[in-house]
């Protein structure tokens, strides 16, 4: 499989990454570069065989749904761009 | 008195114990090194004063007799953990100049065992890359040449500062990371010891996310007696790390000693790859030899999905990585460049913010997740990945210990040297160390001998899931029987 231009662009938007026309030719070259890599991938039988879903043979762990930390609304906005009263601010989304 | 900085970490240690010098002393003559080797670019922020103070306070504790077991010894600390109160950036300009309000697990372990922060150490942006030219700070130049040249090499990469600066002596040791080989192929590349532990063994918590399910963080260093020490400080449970074995961690230092008699090591067939320089075969062969020589039996195996590996890894990293990588929006935390809209300041924070491999590999993992194509791709790789940790279960349920291969594919390269047309040229770096992440498995990488050229090489060894005892004392073979490295001379100040 190989992406064309539109496919490079829908993906950029998806990925929230902004392109230029200049960029597209070799975004396009090199994922395409991946993709022919990757193809290999497709001669091998991979019939009844589970998908990886943990590497270690281990279970989740759990924990008490109860509060383990909290008052820290100074340090949660301590390293954001623009705040205003514990508040992140934002370019304005709702019309 | 020897040069303060030549000294392994258990040499250091033993200093310390006898008051041969005080932990200011070390790690002023560690402070000294690296203002001297800024042309390197190993070290993207030094923290003097902060050493200072944490080595008077280890010899407080030491004069007191409360020593931890990495009292006073001065580290680097690689630029994906997080450290409170002093700017991490994961080497990329979309974290700007964020500084942490909390402290990584890994980290504060060290801490905790009295070792001395020297600084943060670059390495490439997300630790995305084999040879360090990623970094938004720029490449970490390697201290060693070829013979009779000047070309400026790679350390390798991810962690290439890391090895840069303990081969350099700028620190004792390094901590690291591993997700594809960023441990291990930095480690053969400049003569040092590496350890990726098995998956679990180390908290994951603040630790900058690249792909999740095959992140671990590992130590750089000297030796393998030092890889042992280091990991003892830096492994064990964590109740904030979900995927944090709750596994206690055994005397590695102890196990070093061990020796490999009766021990059965794999040798993979796979491994033998076409094209295989005929250094890296012969140094294979002399590790065979130097461990049938200390007791070991070489058995012939077959990890026969061992070439799907790296294709299956650019699918699950790049998947992993483009949603750990949504975070960086430009509302919480680093760069924001402005915008018409809030879409439109999110596009433009991201294209400003990440260099050009995170774009690709964020884009990839996009792709191979979208509507239509998760089936074909991720779920493949995923059945590919359990096929490929079956055939090491295999290999362990026929009673072998651990596996030898080499490390890398060849001795270090030059700096743009590699993959500035296709991106494939500079992955095929991983092809022998990529296994071992999918497969969540140990693997340390010991220096074993040096190229035509004079540049290090260095062997692999894969161990049984949290076995790592018996790669530090199969790593000790072969380092004992390959000799100390001599690091080389400071050329750059």
């Amino acid at each position: 499989m190989s992406v064309d231009t539109d496919t490079v662009r829908r993906i950029a938007r998806l990925a929230r990454i902004r392109v230029t026309d200049e960029d597209v030719p070799h975004l396009q070259g090199e994922l395409n570069a991946i993709l022919a890599f990757v193809e290999q991938l497709s001669e091998v039988d991979v019939e009844g065989v589970e998908p990886m879903t943990s590497v270690t043979p281990m279970r989740i762990k759990t924990r008490e749904d109860g509060v383990a930390d909290g008052d820290k609304a100074d340090d949660i906005v301590a390293n954001a761009p623009v705040t205003e009263d514990h508040f992140f601010v934002v370019p304005k989304v709702v019309e | 008195m020897t040069d303060l900085t030549d000294l392994t970490l258990a040499e250091a240690r033993e200093g310390l114990a006898k008051k041969s010098f005080s932990a200011r002393e070390l790690t002023q003559a560690h402070l000294d090194a690296v203002a001297k080797a800024r042309a390197l670019n190993a070290y993207v922020l030094e923290t003097p004063e902060k050493a200072l103070a944490m080595a008077d306070a280890s010899d407080a504790r030491l004069a007191k007799g409360e020593a931890g077991p990495l009292e006073g010894l001065p580290i680097g600390v690689k630029d994906l953990f997080c450290t409170e109160g002093v700017r991490s950036t994961a080497c990329s300009r979309i974290l700007d100049d964020f500084t942490p309000r909390y402290e990584s697990t890994v980290t504060a372990n060290l801490w905790r065992a009295g070792a001395v922060m020297l600084g943060k150490i670059n390495c490439d942006e997300f630790a995305m890359g084999s040879s360090n030219e990623t970094s938004a700070f720029g490449p970490v130049v390697s201290p060693w040449r070829r013979a009779g040249s000047d070309a400026a090499l790679v350390p390798g990469g991810s962690s290439g500062g890391s090895a840069a600066a303990v081969s350099a002596r700028l620190a004792l040791a390094a901590t690291a990371t591993d997700t594809g080989g960023s441990i291990r192929q930095p480690a053969a590349f400049t003569g040092t010891v590496g350890i990726k532990p098995t998956y679990g063994r180390c908290s994951r918590w603040g630790i900058v996310a690249f792909a999740s399910s095959l992140d671990q963080a590992g130590p750089i260093t000297k030796s393998v007696e030092d890889a042992a020490m280091m990991l003892q400080a830096m492994a064990g449970p964590d109740a904030k790390d979900t995927t944090c074995a709750d596994m206690p961690v055994p005397d590695y230092r102890a196990a070093v000693s061990r020796g490999v008699r009766g021990l059965r090591i794999g040798i993979p067939k796979e491994y033998r790859v076409e094209g295989m320089p005929a250094e890296i075969e012969a140094l294979w062969q002399q590790g065979q030899d130097w461990l049938r020589a200390a007791g070991a039996e070489m058995v012939e195996i077959s990890l026969p999905h061992t070439k799907y590996a790296l294709p299956a890894y650019y699918i699950v990293a790049p998947a992993e990585a483009s949603s750990n990588l949504a975070r960086y929006d430009g509302v919480r935390y680093g760069l924001r460049v402005p915008g018409r809209d809030i879409t439109d300041m999110y596009e433009m924070t991201r294209a400003e913010g990440f260099g050009r491999e995170v774009k690709r590999r964020v884009m990839i993992g996009t792709y191979v997740l979208s509507a239509g194509y998760y089936d074909a791709y991720y779920l493949r790789a995923q059945k590919i990945r359990t096929l490929i940790k079956r055939d090491f279960e295999e290999a362990y349920a026929a009673g072998v210990d651990a596996i030898l291969t080499p490390a890398t594919p060849s001795a270090a390269f030059g700096i743009g040297e590699k993959g500035s047309g296709d991106p494939v040229e500079m992955y095929l770096n991983d092809i022998f160390t990529v296994t071992v992440n999918m497969a969540g498995l140990p693997g340390i990488s010991v220096p074993a001998g040096f190229d035509a050229q004079g540049l290090p090489l260095g062997l692999q060894l894969i161990g049984r899931a949290f076995d790592e005892e018996t790669l530090f004392a199969t790593g000790r073979v072969i380092e004992e029987a390959a000799g100390r490295v001599t690091y080389p001379q400071p050329w750059w100040g």
